[in-house]
């Protein structure tokens, strides 16, 4: 059995009483990366020669003083999250060669935990898409069958946990790019309440939704991992000033009375009848533990996902705009002037998801359709919000699927971006309010993971890891690996 | 409201992006079909309804207006596609 299986506190244990070193850990993970991302494609870039050193580093300091839980800890991040001295490239040709020259505040957060970067994970480009397949370089398979796709944006942070090729990952979520790929590769994904993580370092594509967050083999390594990289910070001037509770703490195991709202719009029309089941058996546990689950109705939910696209796609117009071959990336060759340098240099670029919402975002801001799609669209996000702000003034949580259907087969969607779209639409409504949310296994459909969304208040991280890791206690989806 | 070849052109203009004729087509479809479900926001009635930009509440971050230490010339141009005499090159502005 590889180390990297075991629980975080086993590990630390044993490299407490020097049974293992770093540089095993380290040694394993590049070993089953060897072994197994030939047919998962779960990277970009790997790091071996800055981890090895890390690992060395590490293991010479060990002798002294407390380790922190994370010490030790092979992780993979996401390759918008920006690494110093390491290629961030957003698995877009048009930073094929951008090397970082600073940290993400959650890197930084990472490495003064002792965590060790084994590399960068691949994506949709600049984290557009659903699947992978918009990876500029090349897709990335489900670790359950490679027939398959692992989910995106973050599909490769999914995909190197569920293959064990890493301890945990970080991944990025703007309408459930973590959640979905979580549930298609059946880990844990969290997308925390926007504003907890900082985004500092993070390539932006809708600066109002996007929110950093862990991948993980269960609910208690994403609580150390989220308490490691929340807390504010002064240089994102959308990070909340709040107090970072105790996560760990918060898995009692305990939900008697626990008041929990299913919404009819999540178990309706449009849901795989065998994800219907596994959340339907889910919500039995959670009764068995002395939970009350209620139905409710989210009426607005069937607006989400015209919303999102909307706002969203507007939002990446206006950030994507500082692409345009100056101060980094690819540069067009023999440009005719200034004018033809960035729009050579963006033409050639930019993939073909990228190019698509770049337009549809510009559409909806330019003059004469700003009132009709933008701001109606966020008119329609403030009724989805109180939709939310209503049922959780008498409930705890909210739970339904993560995505309406298992992992769909590589190529079957890539023409058809509406219907790809579609996929996240149990997701995107939580973007749209801000609030937390977190995927866990709840079972298999035809051999492939399906995923349990349970939806908090916003900054309520504790409830959702209680419930979720009390969920997790009572079941064992999350202890069931693919056999690579 | 439908979006024409020409729509397309004139937003790819805006957006600094040239298409092919092909992504012109293929564009100006799938941004039909996608506003096409995008006006189902129609049915809702949002008279007096506040728009949200973001779903915490923002305020202005500021801080004291001091001296602080920059990146060094060779970190800011580290990535730079072209440069001269430490500045960023580029071609003419001015004909």
């Amino acid at each position: 059995m590889s180390l990297l299986t075991l629980r975080l506190q086993e590990i630390h244990n044993k490299l407490h009483a020097k049974e293992i070193t770093v540089s095993d850990l380290v040694d394993e993970s590049y070993k089953r990366i060897a072994a197994v991302d030939g047919q998962v494609r779960a990277f970009l870039t790997l790091d071996e020669e800055n981890a090895r050193a890390a690992a060395r580093t590490l293991d010479g300091q060990a002798s002294g003083g407390t380790r922190g839980l994370l010490f030790g800890l092979p992780i993979g991040i996401k390759d918008n999250i920006v690494t110093e001295g390491v290629t961030t490239t957003c698995a877009s040709q048009f930073l094929k060669n951008y090397n970082p020259i600073y940290d993400a505040t959650v890197v930084r957060k990472l490495k003064a935990a002792e965590a060790v970067s084994v590399g960068k994970l691949n994506m949709d480009e600049f984290a557009m898409g659903g699947s992978n397949e918009n990876s500029s370089f090349h897709a990335t398979t489900n670790p359950w069958n490679a027939e398959y796709v692992p989910g995106g944006s973050s599909g490769g942070s999914a995909a190197a946990v569920a293959a064990g090729e890493v301890f945990f990952s970080l991944g990025s979520d703007t309408g459930g790019s973590i959640r979905q790929p979580a549930a298609y590769c059946g880990i844990v994904g969290m997308k925390p309440t926007y504003g907890l993580v900082s985004r500092f370092g993070l390539v932006a594509f809708a600066s109002s939704l996007d929110q950093i967050g862990p991948l993980t083999k269960n609910v208690e390594d994403s609580a150390y991992l989220l308490q490691a990289i929340a807390g504010h910070d002064p240089q994102d001037s959308t990070s909340l000033n709040t107090e970072i509770p105790d996560y760990v703490s918060a898995l009692t195991g305990d939900v008697t009375g626990l008041r929990v709202a299913v919404p009819k719009e999540y178990l309706g029309e449009g849901i795989d009848p065998k994800v219907k089941d596994a959340v339907l058996s889910a919500l039995k546990v959670l009764e068995g533990l002395g939970a009350v689950v209620e139905e409710v109705s989210l009426p607005h939910s069937e607006y989400a996902v015209a919303t999102y696209y909307l706002l969203a796609s507007s939002e990446a117009s206006s950030n994507l705009a500082r692409f345009d071959g100056v101060r980094y990336g690819v540069r067009a060759e023999n440009p005719k002037n200034l004018i033809d340098m960035y729009t050579k240099s963006r033409s050639e670029g930019f993939g073909d998801e990228v190019k698509r919402r770049i337009m549809l975002g510009t559409y909806a801001l330019s003059s004469g359709y700003y009132d009709a799609y933008y701001l109606k669209a966020q008119k329609v996000r403030t009724l989805i919000k109180r939709d939310f702000d209503q049922v959780f003034e008498k409930y705890d949580v909210v739970i339904g699927p993560t995505a309406p259907t298992p992992a769909f087969k590589l190529g079957s969607q890539v023409d058809d971006p509406l219907t790809m779209y579609l996929n996240d639409i149990l997701t995107i409504p939580v973007n749209l309010a801000g609030i937390p949310a977190i995927s866990v296994p709840c079972g298999f459909a035809d051999g492939l993971p399906v995923g349990l969304q349970i939806i908090g208040k916003a900054l309520d991280e504790s409830t959702v890891l209680r419930v979720a890791h009390a969920f997790e206690q009572n079941t064992d989806f999350h202890k069931q690996r693919p056999s690579l | 409201m439908s979006v024409t070849i020409k729509d397309v052109e004139h937003v790819a203009g805006l957006a600094r992006l040239a298409l092919s004729e092909e992504e012109k087509e293929r564009f100006t479809e799938q941004l039909n079909a996608i506003l096409k479900y995008a006006e189902q926001l129609n049915q809702l009635d949002t008279d007096g309804v506040e728009p949200t930009s973001h779903a915490m509440p923002l305020v202005n971050v500021l801080r004291e207006d001091e001296r602080r230490e920059s990146l060094p010339i060779e970190k800011v141009l580290l990535n730079a596609p072209d440069e001269e005499d430490g500045q960023i090159k580029v071609p003419a502005v001015l004909e």
